[in-house]
């Protein structure tokens, strides 16, 4: 068990791409952390060189106090599971388990009992003796798994682990995982592309996009607090509504109707750099159906009326998706967001809003509609870097604050 | 209509299949006839003998000469397949997974001993040997056997090897395993099949080569069973040698079925099937 500390940890291939990025993170002790970001943006590699199978450019790699920067993947310590489980097809169970305690040189009497301490953690004992072509996809995963938990190793990496299973196996996989690590308290980085799997898992969640990261923190304090556009539009199921927002007279004007600002965001604006548009951020649960807001809450927000498009009765609430007019909100994180969701799952920056409201709402398709939202949980990005200017000490506080 | 159709087409192909067989089939079959014929019958043409004999083969054995290039055939063939199989396989492991300087002068220098014209080769590789006195030797022509041999081994075996998950290894290595450890107890027992099957084919190559064999022995110390034939003289000096040339060649072949069926069986596809989900 260790700590893993990766200090500006940088990957460039011979063919110039840059992978990786000046990477800072400290994984303290038996934490649970997740790599989280689209496709391509380096997840793999920087789990392959905390593993040793890839070499790191620059910077410094330090697990459990030291260096390891030049040392082979089998002086590290650590157990890897692979996207593809990379089951050994020429042994069994037993024998894929065993392999790295053989490799170890224990004794056959230390490892037989090893094995079926894991087999049973696993409820892979009536398996043991099957190749692997024998069995199904997730006992294969359980496999994968057991052969990285038996030998008591410093960290686990994960690269994708649950993604080769069907959903509904996934879920089940994914407390097995969490059950797993918490039961063995051992230090694991988990990479994943599914961001339920994010939000659920880990202790803290690493944002990344194009070789570098972009917050690390908890994943409520991401989903409340994200230091960006991207982070914001990365997070969260459905995604964060984006709308442009043209700075007028100390407010703004949006799609929405014209957004009173507090001092703290009109004093941002007053700098003579700052940007005449911004992008104002709000996630679908922060709307309401207005004739279901109180007289109190309604202060704190604005109300617009707009056509519905598509009603969702999810039982508990309803989403609601409405067209809104008007210049719609552009920026490279949004456009990468999109394609890496498929545009289809990506409504956020287009003409359409996603709300969600109670269920007790009678809200009927075709129909116009009044909305109220909550100005205190919006954010404001500039579009140009992406930052999130409502964001104060790290806490957002949205367009009212003073 | 569609069964008729079918067992038509059935009949039709099963026709075409015997015709290609009993083509192929005619010379083989006609040298094997000859071995069981007397002298006297030999050359009347029938092709079912009309009186069976097995002295052609009773010759071959009694004489020095076939026992003694078989064992050199036998010896020569497998000590050469063995080498170039290993050296091949650590050859095609390197090119299929490791990015190293002058990787692809590798491959091209082996693909250009592969298209040289060996015949070309004959008197320099004679010259050399005397000078290095191992002409006439097992080593004489277990050597230039590897050297065409390997090329052969490696692009078969490269290609073996590019199918094998590279997942595996990493996890191998992750599991604490050297890259030789890797190697031997992850990667070659799954490119078993690879490994037979090129196996075969450098067998077959020593086994039949006639021109090296001609060219490098000059006495029974070395010379293998295809050089031998053409020196056959039957049981005394003055008898026409074709049926004992016969039998010796239908001989040879036996190994070479055998060393065949021996090492098909262990052929089995599918062995990297459950490695990695697909
Ligand atoms: N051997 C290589 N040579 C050159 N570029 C590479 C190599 N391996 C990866 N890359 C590039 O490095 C970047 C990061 O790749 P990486 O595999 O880490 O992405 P990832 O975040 O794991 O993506 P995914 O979610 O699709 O698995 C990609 O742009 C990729 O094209
Ligand atoms: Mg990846």
């Amino acid at each position: 068990m260790a700590d893993i500390v990766l200090d500006k940890v940088s990957k460039s291939f011979p063919d110039g791409t840059v992978a990786v990025q000046d990477v800072d993170l400290e994984i303290a002790d038996g934490e649970f952390v997740i790599l989280v970001g689209p496709s391509g943006c380096g997840k793999s590699t920087t789990l392959n060189m905390i593993a040793g199978l890839e070499d790191i450019s620059s910077g410094e790699l330090r697990i459990g106090g030291q260096r390891v920067n030049d040392k082979a993947p089998r002086d590290r310590d650590i157990a890897m599971v692979f996207q593809s489980y990379a089951l050994y097809p020429n042994m069994t169970v037993r024998e894929n388990m065993a392999f790295p305690l053989r490799l170890a040189k224990l004794d056959k009497e230390t490892i037989d009992q090893k094995v079926d301490e894991a087999a049973k953690v696993l409820e892979l004992v009536p398996l043991l003796d099957r190749k692997p072509a024998n069995l199904s996809g997730g006992q294969r995963q359980r496999v994968a798994m057991g052969r990285a938990i038996v030998r008591q190793p410093k960290a686990f990496l994960m690269d994708e682990p649950l993604s080769n299973l069907d959903a509904k196996l996934r879920v089940q996989m994914r407390t097995v995982v969490s059950r797993l690590q918490k039961k063995l308290g051992t230090t694991t980085v988990y990479v994943t592309h599914d961001q339920t799997e994010a939000m659920t898992l880990g202790d803290r969640v690493v944002i990344m996009r194009g070789g570098a990261v972009q917050q690390v923190g908890a994943p409520q304090e991401l989903y409340d607090h994200p230091r960006n556009l991207f982070v914001a539009g990365f997070i969260g199921s459905p995604s964060m509504n984006f709308l442009h927002a043209a700075v007028q007279d100390g407010g703004l004007h949006t799609a929405l109707g014209d957004v009173p600002l507090g001092d703290r965001v009109r004093r941002e604006l007053e700098a003579a750099d700052a940007p005449r548009e911004l992008i104002l951020g709000i996630r679908p649960e922060h709307f309401e159906d207005a004739e279901l807001v109180d007289e109190d809450t309604r202060r704190r927000g604005i109300e617009f009326e707009a056509p519905v498009d598509i009603v969702e009765s999810m039982g508990s609430d309803k989403y609601v998706y409405f067209t809104v007019e008007g210049e719609r909100a552009s920026a490279a994180e949004l456009e990468e967001l999109a394609a890496d969701a498929g545009a289809a799952d990506f409504a956020g920056a287009g003409g359409n809003l996603v709300t969600r409201l109670s269920a007790e709402s009678p809200v009927v398709e075709g129909q116009s509609r009044r909305v109220w939202f909550n100005l205190e949980k919006i954010h404001l990005f500039d579009p140009t870097n992406g930052r999130n200017l409502t964001l104060h000490e790290g806490r957002a506080a949205g367009a009212l604050a003073d | 209509m569609a069964v008729e159709t079918t067992t038509r087409a059935k009949l039709r192909w099963g026709l075409l299949d015997v015709l290609v067989i009993v083509f192929a089939m005619v010379p083989v079959l006609w040298i094997a006839s000859l071995s069981f014929k007397t002298p006297a019958t030999l050359t009347d043409g029938k092709f079912i003998p009309r009186e069976w004999t097995l002295d052609n083969y009773r010759t071959i054995f009694e004489t020095d000469q076939f026992v003694r290039a078989l064992v050199n055939s036998i010896g020569i063939a497998l000590i050469a397949t063995l080498v170039a199989v290993v050296l091949g396989a650590m050859a095609a492991y390197a090119i299929s997974r490791l990015d190293f300087p002058g990787k692809r002068l590798l491959v091209g220098v082996s693909l250009l001993i592969a298209m040289f014209p060996q015949v070309s080769l004959v008197s320099p590789l004679f010259e050399i040997e005397r000078q290095l006195k191992i002409f006439d030797t097992w080593p004489g022509l277990i050597l230039p056997y590897i050297t065409f041999a390997l090329p052969l081994a490696i692009y078969t075996l490269s290609a073996f090897f590019k199918q094998i998950p590279w997942d595996l290894e990493k996890a191998a290595k992750m599991d604490g395993a050297t890259q030789g450890q890797a190697f031997r107890r992850v990667i070659a027992p799954l490119a078993a099949p690879g490994l037979f099957t090129t196996a075969i084919l450098v067998f077959i190559f020593c086994w039949n080569d006639f021109l090296f064999a001609i060219s490098l022995t000059s006495t029974e110390r070395s010379r293998t069973v295809p050089a031998a034939l053409s020196f056959f003289t039957g049981a005394s000096q003055f008898e026409d040698p074709t049926g004992a040339i016969c039998a010796a060649a239908v001989v040879i072949t036996v190994p070479i079925i055998l060393f065949v069926l021996f090492f098909q069986r262990r052929i089995v596809s599918g062995l990297t099937s459950g490695a990695v989900k697909g």
